[in-house]
């Protein structure tokens, strides 16, 4: 079953981007290739214009349909994917090495 | 070449002749002596911020706040009485000493909302103003009056939203200690700003150091250069950094910086995914739709020469509160606490407008992954520095004049230290800020 709406049935494939937390996605960077986050920013940025446009349709944020969240939360992720394709060419942010910063509290769509 | 005016004095230090403009000593950050005595000197004695009453909505709403940094073990629970009244007291029961709220872990802080706090060893029962209201089979003890058994208080007061305790009975009121530049920032909309992100750290590094990192831009153009367009960050680093104005009143400190990238000047400045969701480092290019963040509705302290390119203002609060506003409408605050001469908690908090669609939302959320990429470098050159300091191969270190802050955070955590050797452990707060603001008034006679 898809989790995404059907006119963004061509990012079906990417549906295990779709994570509510930050943790979540963060830990999916840290543990996806280049290769894999590249093929997400490079189909994700040509249609985040579509998905903000869509979403925004059926606002609020909170209380809005489930496929419509799992398209919130896909944009997210292609935000965080933008660091390691655009800056770092590689997961981790470069030179931090022995740091770790979490976020303990965030607004969860 | 200077690109903003200094003062007549020839540089921003040498306009506060107490600074001196010679190379600092950073022995301050790396002796564990020293560093207990700055527990007992600076955290035991000054005004430190918990949290925003946000985290309090209604009566009965409390959150316990872990402090070593005034101590092992010290702890404390801030609650909304039935006055509304933001209160704090030792989270400790008075029978035998039980911590009286936590769940699971004693260590871990917790939040909720009560009628009243009751120990889990005895069941003694407190009202959340603090006085022991039931103590089980009661008459077992001898000649108990449980008015004498209330909560142990500590001082709380609250600024603009912002609580803050201080350990020491005997401190100046809040507003006096925050002085000019609070007063100067009142009538920030902080309230309307709800949308809230929180980070944290653990840092091998001295607390210091850290706000020593975030009190200076010197850095920027150098340490997050790969973060800013190729062509961009080559301008930037050929610039190096200025700021716009430091001030200093008393212990307290601030520096103003231009900020071009809200929005930039020319799309190409900046990376894909800043151009189609209109936000960046400096946050969403946006001003959300409320009132008291233009240019000309900022209270008097933020931007205060009024500067076209003004772009963020960051205030230092002594000891380890930064509050720091962005122009385009929202801010952050960090908090330094520090468990060892080498290591310290770090917490981050954002705060925004909450958003009316996914497009503000994004933005957003753009702006606090791209901060948690900066504080990531920040973070890590800290243990890198303390590791190198601590050799002692070098004892002293030269600071430029865009380093100013730095010298002023070391002089005035050195200045409380003193003070508390000088008078043998006493209560000097009080002395200290009288002083410092005595200095701040020949200060601004002498410059206005």
């Amino acid at each position: 079953m898809s989790k995404l709406p059907e006119e963004f049935a061509d990012l079906e494939r990417f549906s295990d981007w779709c994570l509510p937390t930050e943790e979540e996605r963060y830990s999916k960077r840290l543990n996806s290739t280049m290769a894999e986050m590249q093929e997400l920013y490079d189909a994700g940025m040509a249609r985040l214009e579509d998905i903000m446009v869509y979403v925004d349709a059926r606002v609020p944020l909170k209380g809005m349909p489930k496929d419509a969240k799992a398209l919130v939360h896909l944009g997210q992720s292609i935000v965080m994917v933008s660091f390691p394709v655009e800056v770092w060419k590689q997961p981790r942010v470069l030179d931090s090495g022995a740091s770790y910063i979490q976020l303990i509290k965030e607004p969860v769509v | 070449m200077a690109h903003f005016p200094k003062p007549a004095a020839g540089s921003w230090t040498q306009n506060w002749p107490e600074l001196g403009t010679a190379p600092v000593n950073y022995e301050d950050s790396i002796n564990p002596e020293h560093f207990k005595v700055e527990q007992q000197a600076i955290f035991k004695k000054t005004w430190l911020n918990v949290g925003r009453v946000e985290r309090l909505p209604k009566k009965g709403s409390y959150f316990t706040r872990e402090m070593p940094s005034a101590g092992p073990g010290t702890s404390v629970i801030i609650v909304k009485d039935k006055q509304e009244v933001v209160r704090a007291f030792y989270n400790m029961c008075r029978h035998r000493g039980n911590k009286l709220v936590w769940n699971d872990y004693p260590g871990e802080e917790v939040s909720g909302t009560c009628r009243q706090f009751t120990c889990k060893y005895h069941a003694w029962r407190y009202s959340l103003e603090g006085d022991l209201t039931f103590v089980q089979q009661e008459g077992e003890f001898f000649d108990l009056d449980k008015g004498d058994y209330g909560l142990v208080p500590v001082r709380c007061e609250v600024w603009e939203g912002f609580i803050f305790i201080n350990f020491d009975n005997g401190a100046a009121p809040l507003t006096e200690y925050l002085g000019d530049f609070a007063k100067g920032l009142e009538g920030y909309p902080f309230h309307e700003m709800t949308e809230h992100y929180s980070y944290r750290s653990e840092i091998n590094a001295n607390w210091k150091l850290f706000i020593d990192a975030f009190v200076e831009f010197y850095h920027a153009p150098i340490l997050h250069m790969k973060q800013a367009e190729k062509e961009e960050a080559e301008k930037l680093a050929k610039f190096g950094f200025e700021a716009l104005a430091y001030d200093i009143k008393g212990i307290h400190s601030m520096v103003s910086s231009w900020g071009g990238m809200s929005p930039p000047k020319d799309l190409s400045m900046v990376k894909p995914i800043e151009r189609i969701l209109h936000s960046g480092l400096f946050g969403p290019w946006d001003r959300p739709d409320i009132e008291g963040i233009q240019p000309d509705e900022l209270p008097p302290a933020i931007n205060p020469g009024r500067h076209k390119s003004w772009g963020t203002d960051s205030f230092e609060f002594f000891p380890n509160f930064t509050l720091l506003f962005w122009a385009p409408g929202w801010y952050l605050t960090y908090h330094y606490w520090p468990t060892a001469v080498d290591k310290h908690i770090f917490e981050a908090d954002l705060y925004f407008v909450p958003p009316k669609n996914l497009r503000e939302r994004l933005s957003q959320e753009l702006a606090a992954v791209t901060f948690k990429e900066y504080a990531f470098q920040d973070a890590n050159t800290l243990e890198a520095t303390q590791t190198q300091i601590g050799t002692r191969v070098v004892t002293d270190f030269p600071l430029c004049d865009q380093e100013i802050l730095l010298r002023h955070l070391h002089k005035t955590a050195w200045d409380y230290v003193n003070a508390y050797k000088n008078n043998d452990n006493g209560s000097t707060n009080g002395k200290h800020d009288a002083k410092a603001s005595q200095d701040e008034a020949e200060k601004d006679a002498a410059h206005v």
